[in-house]
């Protein structure tokens, strides 16, 4: 489904992915852990080319793209059609304040696809109350706590039907108490065989949902496997480090 | 003390206040209008990131507000004929004048509408697959066009105000009305003050409402 070969970017001198290579199967839940600058942010923003990787070879379903300097990147409507066959949450939920709740759902059916209005209100009316907002179709964004902008923005990002979806840290932003409602969509996405690439702080979260694990640092994958192995019996002592700091969280809750 | 306001003189020229009046807005309106196409055009021009571009039009603007309204009228009027070789009426070389300014402020404006925004909003519109033609008109243009408005009626205000400077160039809007009435009547305080009570009268209720639009987009 997604394969990610060699895969790099820098900035200038600094190089903050350096070669990583990943297998996420059609329905498969991998989640990236990692310290904060290890990189794991950007690599999820290169596979929809909100930033263009240096190196590598990125493949989403039958495309493959090619980067490096001899490689031309798409661009225009190209790459506008990469991008609509994946979708992403934001940290900071992103959703249009000059829309409806059930507006910032139909924005991508009916901007990208072309969809007809009554099919796209359908599909997101269908998604809203899949994540338990159906009753807030008509609040705007700023009406709705950041718990359930999320949500919103989950389902804005499930309206475009695609073939994954990325989640950049979705509930750093969030009130703890908001955390959990946040948590619960996706962990029903999963369920349901939505093909995901998370990275998250949410420990609790990658043992009980993930598939596989990723740990990165320094631009590196330092080591993966099943979720249990690696969160709780991890090999690279720069994971042991890095989750020495979360078994507490990782410990409890089990289920 | 002891002057004697007579304002008699003023009022029987009416029909000369009309057309100045009558200019005055036009050159007002369609100034307006021009540097509004000018400034969202180079506005635009200036989201390309490639500097043959935005380099001509960051001088274009630097040029216009940095220099006195003044003088760019006057250049236009009596320089550009002659480094174009064509003979330009008073009327045409004082609007392109006052247009080019008013587009000069036109594009900072528009420019700033809409880097205003946040990257979030153009991160988020990119990731649904949105191309930067449909982000721009869905996304980005409908938030920014608010932000424009309450800076856009202000520089209006001024350009309204700035069109007194036509009468430089004998364009016969409400100033230059009331310098030719000054001449004929000798009462200048009656005559600039009624020149100043137009100007007030046209523009007072613009501010008003200038400010209720800016509540309405606070919101």
């Amino acid at each position: 489904m997604v394969r990610v070969d060699g895969l790099r970017k820098s900035y200038g001198t600094v190089e903050a992915v350096r070669g990583v290579s990943l297998d996420v199967h059609r329905g498969q839940v991998v989640v990236l852990i990692g310290p904060s600058g290890c990189g794991k942010s950007t690599f999820l923003r290169c596979l929809n080319l909100l930033e263009t990787p240096s190196a590598g070879t990125l493949q989403v379903g039958d495309r493959t793209i090619d980067f490096g300097s001899r490689h031309s990147m798409p661009h225009g409507r190209t790459l506008a059609r990469f991008r609509a066959r994946i979708g992403m949450v934001f940290q900071q939920f992103d959703l249009f304040p000059h829309m409806t709740a059930l507006k910032n759902v139909m924005s991508g059916p009916v901007i990208v696809k072309k969809m007809g209005q009554s099919e796209a209100e359908a599909i997101a009316r269908d998604l809203l109350a899949k994540v338990g907002l159906g009753a807030f179709t008509a609040r705007y964004p700023r009406e709705l706590s950041g718990g359930q902008q999320q949500r919103v923005a989950i389902a804005r990002a499930m309206a475009m039907a695609p073939e994954v979806m990325l989640f950049d840290e979705v509930t750093s932003a969030l009130d703890p108490e908001l955390v959990g409602e946040v948590l619960d969509v996706m962990k029903q996405l999963a369920t349901e065989g939505t093909t995901m690439i998370v990275v998250t702080h949410e420990m609790a979260f990658a043992r009980d949902v993930a598939d596989w694990v990723v740990v990165m640092d320094a631009g590196q994958v330092v080591e993966q496997g099943l979720a249990e192995e690696v969160l709780l019996q991890p090999k690279n002592p720069r994971t042991a480090s890095f989750l020495s700091r979360f078994h507490s969280t990782i410990g409890e809750r089990k289920n | 003390m002891g002057y004697k306001w007579d304002f008699s003189g003023v009022y029987s020229y009416l029909n000369l206040w009309i057309k100045g009046l009558g200019v005055t807005l036009a050159y007002s309106v369609g100034t307006v209008l021009g540097g509004l196409i000018i400034g969202v055009i180079c506005g635009m021009l200036l989201l390309y990131r490639r500097k043959w571009v935005t380099l001509p039009i960051h001088y274009y603007v630097e040029i216009f507000r940095c220099t006195p309204l003044l003088i760019q009228i006057v250049w236009f009027y009596y320089a550009l004929p002659i480094v174009l070789n064509v003979e330009l009426p008073a009327w045409l070389a004082a609007g392109i004048g006052l247009t080019l300014y008013m587009g000069a402020f036109s594009t900072e404006i528009f420019r700033g509408g809409i880097i205003s925004i946040d990257k979030g909003q153009w991160q988020a519109a990119r990731a649904l697959g949105m191309t930067n033609g449909e982000l721009m008109r869905h996304i980005i243009l409908p938030q920014a066009m608010k932000r424009m408005v309450p800076p856009f009626v202000n520089q209006s205000i001024i350009q309204l105000k700035n069109t007194s400077l036509l009468y430089v160039v004998a364009v016969p809007d409400l100033m230059y009305t009331g310098s030719i009435v000054v001449a004929d009547t000798f009462r200048p305080l009656e005559v600039y003050t009624s020149v100043g009570i137009m100007y007030f009268a046209i523009l007072y209720p613009l501010t008003l409402w200038a400010t209720r639009m800016e509540a309405r987009v606070d919101q």
